[in-house]
């Protein structure tokens, strides 16, 4: 039988990811660009024997999220910088109780209200700085409507598994694009579910790292008891100040993304092999540069494309190696530098790093990108 | 077809221009089996503003979703006309409404002008079909779609109570601006 196919927006395929993922649980609060996800939910999640809630504001979202996940469910809200902002107290807290929870955020202009239709790349340091604290982050940029459903899947295959929150970040322009795509069929695309205790209830311990970096969560309503809190914890959940306890439980909150730093990068290397300068863009900004990297190769220009397909973690040792064979690479992204300084920061000053950074509300467009690359020497 | 064509559709917020462009991108997509991408750039407002959808269609695969040197633009007024005028390659396909944009912008274009809101208010008997009377203009003088294909794409849009009603206004689109270009 032929697969389904559609011709969808972007925040319809987040929203049909995760219902294919196995997500159960929306709650969150309207916002341009992003309400389309919450809209397909609220019809579709019904229909599954989920549950949609518009709450009263966006940290209130976030709370649902929490509450829910600890009940056993796969969660999602979906919001845009505005609402991120607000959401910031409650994902710090999933990430120290470590609540498995994925977040779309849809990028517009900021900061504050800034441009509400207007495309942006501006919150990638959001979503790893935007709550305080060490904690890990992981973080999203799909570049196409098929890729935003595979990865939604992919998102909360990551929260399972890691037991954190999980941020896909859309720009506006990705997000509310229109594209064809190919539903995969049920089982085709992995997916990954929580491991549940495999001891009793009263031997159980939420962070009990004798079965790893990643303890087993119990869901609440199976039998499970257990105490959950912002405040640095032991294994059994309860607060607690002991210097060797809340140092080693911090390393390791932050170790269980950092040490599966394989598992989770994604990227894509297009024509860099005998690149000479590469275009390190993600999101709808690196279609302007892949347009931008053919029309150089037709004039003879050697160019390449580094796509990022998860910017946190970032594929630094990657891009160190690259630095040592390139005479440049230019970083087109639609905020004041934020790629820029990462990418600067990882390749030990081995080659020049261009920027080319809008903000005006519109793409930036291949010619600005074939521009630039003259300026590589 | 060789390369990218690139379709603007632009006018007034509220005037269905996103879903014409949604369709034709349907029609190219779904329907004729090409590539399509349709995007869109709109105000603040629910209604008024300029507002653009833009598709791209093409037998590869699409890159940069957005147009870059357009081949055909709609404008329904005025203010539409003015602002995204202004990378429509010469020779290229302009249709606008004639009771409405006054001032055509200078140049080297294909102009093709007749009453399109007027035609879905007095001779559909709906001015909100006025997007589908576009569409269908649009269709007859793009030539990207077949006018089968289109049809197909308007009608899986439309509920079953207003299928007439917008198979009209497509076909009268499409017979004006044929008799229009002459």
């Amino acid at each position: 039988m032929a697969k389904k196919v559609a011709f969808l927006q972007g925040n319809e395929a987040a929203a049909h990811g995760a219902l294919y993922a196995g997500c159960r649980f929306f709650a969150g609060y309207p916002i341009t660009p992003s309400t389309e996800v919450a809209e397909v939910m609220s019809a579709e999640l019904p229909k599954v024997g989920g549950k949609f809630i518009q709450m009263e504001d966006e940290i209130g979202a976030m709370a649902a999220l929490i509450g829910a996940s600890l009940t056993g469910v796969k969660v999602l809200t979906s919001t845009s910088g505005p609402g991120l902002s607000l959401k910031q107290e409650n994902i710090g807290y999933a990430c120290i109780t470590e609540v498995p929870s994925v977040i779309v955020n849809v990028m517009r202009g900021g900061p504050s209200t800034g441009m509400p239709t207007g495309p942006s790349q501006s919150d990638v340091m959001c979503a790893k700085w935007g709550t305080h604290g060490d904690h890990p982050a992981i973080c999203l940029v799909p570049a196409s409507v098929q890729e935003i459903f595979e990865e939604t899947v992919r998102a909360f295959n990551l929260a399972e598994k890691y037991r954190t929150p999980v941020m896909i970040m859309p720009d506006e322009i990705v997000a509310h694009m229109r594209e064809r795509i190919v539903f995969p069929e049920p089982g085709e695309l992995e997916v990954v579910d929580r491991t549940a205790p495999s001891v009793p209830p009263e031997k159980y311990k939420p962070y009990d790292t004798s079965f790893g970096d990643v303890p087993p969560l119990a869901a609440f309503g199976s039998g499970y008891k257990f105490h959950v809190t912002g405040l640095n914890k032991m294994q059994d959940g309860f607060p607690t100040t002991k210097a060797e306890i809340v140092q080693a439980e911090e390393e390791r909150q932050v170790r269980k993304v950092e040490a599966n730093k394989a598992d989770i990068m994604k990227w894509e290397e297009y024509l860099c092999d005998d690149a000479e300068v590469i275009v390190v863009a993600y999101g709808s900004t690196s279609r302007s540069a892949r347009f931008a990297v053919n029309e150089a190769r037709k004039n003879g220009i050697k160019a390449g494309l580094f796509r990022l397909i998860t910017f946190w973690p970032f594929p630094e040792e990657r891009l160190l190696e690259l630095s040592k064979k390139v005479k440049g690479f230019i970083t087109p992204e639609m905020n004041l530098g934020m790629c820029t300084g990462v990418v600067k920061g990882c390749i030990e000053g081995n080659a020049p790093v261009l920027g080319i950074f809008r903000v005006d509300g519109e793409p930036i467009n291949p010619g600005q990108i074939l521009d630039k690359m003259k300026e590589v020497k | 077809m060789a390369g990218r064509y690139e379709i603007r559709f632009s006018g007034a917020g509220g005037q269905g221009l996103i879903l014409a462009g949604v369709i034709m991108a349907e029609a190219a997509s779904i329907f004729q089996g090409i590539q399509a991408v349709q995007s869109q750039s709109y105000g603040p407002e629910a209604r008024g503003g300029a507002s653009k959808s833009e598709v791209v269609i093409s037998d590869d695969p699409i890159d940069y979703p957005k147009a870059t040197v357009v081949d055909a633009l709609l404008a329904l007024t005025q203010e539409a006309c003015d602002k995204y005028s202004h990378d429509l390659k010469e020779g290229g396909v302009l249709l606008i409404d004639s009771d409405l944009v006054k001032t055509k912008p200078k140049g080297n274009f294909n102009v093709v002008a007749f009453p399109i809101i007027n035609t879905a208010k007095n001779d559909v008997g709906r001015e909100i079909v006025a997007n589908i009377v576009a569409l269908g203009a649009m269709v007859a003088l793009t030539g990207v779609v077949t006018k089968e294909n289109a049809e197909k794409a308007v009608l899986a849009r439309v509920p079953e109570a207003f299928v007439e009603l917008n198979k009209k206004a497509f076909q009268l689109g499409y017979e004006k601006a044929m008799a229009a270009k002459g």
